[in-house]
């Protein structure tokens, strides 16, 4: 087997059972039983840690709830707050705005500095491992980090800047520029998906080049129509991956901005936790979370979708 | 079998450069250079700038322009971070819930992937999507509950929550990496130590597991980089100061001498390396897990 770039999309190896069928068979039970008792560790924890928690979420949407009192029936009050509540399409749109520009422009940096790894230069060990190190920066780090770094008086950005002679701006404190700031900084934190379309790159066999070439296709072509619809799969995974990060993302926004300047990056996230943990609305918080949870299902499906008519899998017929 | 190849052992002219050809031109491998000089410099301009930043004397942080070289370095910002802070305190804490954590999750998500990947049971399937539909999970939507939970048996502002799911396979992505390393061991292994009368628990732990060891390697560095890294769980659990975790700890800092840059870029600083160190001695584990999983850092 080879690096599985997009693992999550691998089938199922099914054993086919061979002989007689597990409950008829002692050694069959033995085994199965045995399956349970090793599964059953993270069963337990799925049913205490995931499953429990979602329905509990799901009850407590309907509920007013401040912690210290005990829960009351609130209907679809939640429901009706959640549609007056202006802070909710700002930090939808924020929260898009962001995803939009963060994970196209981080991909493709990402795959531009994975087809460069992948020619093999001398020194490649070196680069790629620079090229990585930013996305394994402890988030906090990396945030007080950037913060200082997009100071408009003493900051790098502005430095920067003024070596094209452009003038000084306010970075997080301009409601303008505070999400294309966050932007920059998500960019240069590329390495996991660069890493990702390396194993990818890695996974095109020879040949395929060698037939292009053979059939007289350029350097270009190649690219186009053997590179792009390999790699698609690769695409598509760090595609979903990047989209549902991005739209989590919080020690940032949590560090850097606090979602100001105003509402400017105040993100869905950043909102559920102010409702969950400084307003303990957690029947507010609760909703806020199922939409968040719902945008990235569909989200999610769309993309899959969508694939279709673009990503290339081998072994399909089409 | 697993394995990511270097990119070093490509041919001069293998079909990979020509890949690039459209935009290099005649230039190619000198141009590679310049271009892959131009982003490694990119990603290591801010880092540059925390170190250089962690050594200034206290207030020339603020000059600008930027003086890179830092005249005189103040190498005392570093015992000075230690001690604004409890730093020692946080870096103990933090160490507790990453090395406990690993424990749990080595000994729970390398046998529910033993059980994924080597035995039969009705289901199997079922649980195994099931597992995978949880990554998909986002963290928020059972933090509330979580934390109700966790308040309701007193577990508020103690290690628990943050280290009593490992020990309950929390990490389907872990499980998913070890099932897979497990898939590409030969069944007739399992089938010799059945005949030497080994039961299944003896297979997983005697003759699986020294076997998935470089698997298990990179469970352990994904998983502690993981832990070193988290912010959100201890902010939402810990609160009283001698609980907090270094991340946290960085935050109190910049509350309290949120003027004083260079001991906060120290204290960055002295946080990042041992990521540093990890990743330069073990590079090949991360990046084997990484593409295997598309398993994110934070």
């Amino acid at each position: 087997m080879s690096a599985s770039p997009h693992p999550v999309t691998t089938p199922l190896v099914r054993r086919v059972a061979v002989g007689p069928s597990w409950w008829t068979s002692p050694m069959r039970r033995r085994e199965a039983i045995a399956g349970y008792v090793a599964i059953l560790p993270w069963l337990l924890g799925f049913i205490i840690f995931a499953l429990g928690p979602i329905v509990a979420s799901f009850i407590l949407i309907f509920t007013h709830w401040e912690i210290l009192t005990p829960p009351t029936w609130a209907g679809l009050e939640n429901v009706r707050h959640l549609l007056a509540d202006p802070l909710v399409p700002i930090s939808l749109f924020n929260t898009a705005f962001y995803t939009l520009l963060a994970v196209p422009l981080n991909l493709a940096a990402a795959l531009l500095a994975a087809l460069l790894l992948n020619v093999g230069v001398r020194g490649t060990n070196v680069y790629r491992a620079i090229t990585y190190l930013p996305s394994q920066m402890p988030s906090v780090a990396s945030a007080i980090l950037w913060f200082f770094i997009f100071s408009p008086t003493y900051g790098l950005m502005n430095a920067f800047l003024g070596w094209f002679g452009v003038a000084p701006q306010q970075w997080l404190w301009d409601v303008n520029l505070v999400k294309p700031s966050l932007v920059i900084m998500a960019i240069w934190a590329f390495g996991n998906a660069m890493i990702i379309f390396l194993a990818g790159l890695q996974g095109i066999p020879e040949f395929l080049y060698e037939a292009a070439r053979i059939d007289g296709a350029n350097a270009w072509n190649q690219f186009r129509h053997v590179t792009l619809p390999m790699l698609s799969p690769t695409i598509f995974f760090n595609l979903i991956l990047g989209i549902i990060g991005s739209f989590q993302v919080f020690a940032n926004i949590f560090i850097m901005t606090n979602g100001g300047p105003g509402t400017a990056s105040l993100m869905l996230v950043l909102y559920i936790y102010r409702n969950a943990f400084q307003n303990f609305s957690m029947g507010y918080a609760s909703l806020l979370a199922w939409i968040l949870f719902c945008v990235v299902l569909v989200l999610t499906l769309v993309q899959f979708v969508v694939s279709r008519t673009w990503v290339y899998y081998e072994g399909e017929s089409t | 079998m697993i394995s990511v190849t270097s990119p070093d052992t490509a041919q001069s002219n293998s079909p990979r450069l020509r890949q690039l050809g459209f935009f290099l031109g005649r230039l190619r491998r000198p141009m590679v250079h310049v271009l892959l000089l131009g982003i490694a410099a990119a990603s290591l301009l801010p880092l540059v700038y925390m170190v250089s930043t962690s050594l200034k004397p206290d207030g020339t942080e603020y000059a600008f322009p930027i003086q890179w070289i830092p005249n005189p370095a103040v190498w005392a910002n570093y015992p000075l971070a230690f001690t604004q802070v409890p730093t020692l305190l946080f870096l103990r804490n933090t160490l507790f819930i990453s090395l406990t954590s690993l424990v749990g999750e080595l000994l729970t998500c390398s046998l529910a992937a033993f059980g994924f990947a080597r035995l039969r049971f009705p289901g199997r399937n079922i649980f195994f999507t099931l597992m995978l539909s949880t990554l998909m999970l986002p963290y928020f939507v059972t933090m509330i509950p979580l934390f109700v939970l966790f308040r309701t048996v007193h577990w508020i502002n103690t290690f628990y929550p943050l280290v009593v799911p490992a020990f309950f396979g929390g990490s389907p992505i872990f499980i998913f990496l070890l099932r897979q390393f497990f898939l590409t061991l030969p069944t007739e292994l399992d089938d010799a130590a059945k005949i030497d009368g080994a039961g299944f628990f003896r297979i997983w732990w005697s003759v699986l597991m020294p076997l998935v060891r470089p698997a298990l390697a990179t469970v352990s560095i994904l998983s502690l980089v993981y832990h070193w890294n988290d912010f959100v769980a201890p902010l939402v659990y810990l609160n009283s100061q001698n609980k907090f975790t270094l991340a946290l700890g960085i935050f109190l800092f910049q509350g309290q001498y949120r003027t004083y840059f260079n001991q906060t870029m120290a204290y960055a600083t002295m946080m990042t390396l041992p990521i540093i160190l990890v990743f330069f001695f073990f590079q090949k584990y991360f990046i084997q897990g990484i593409s295997m999983t598309g398993l994110t850092g934070r």
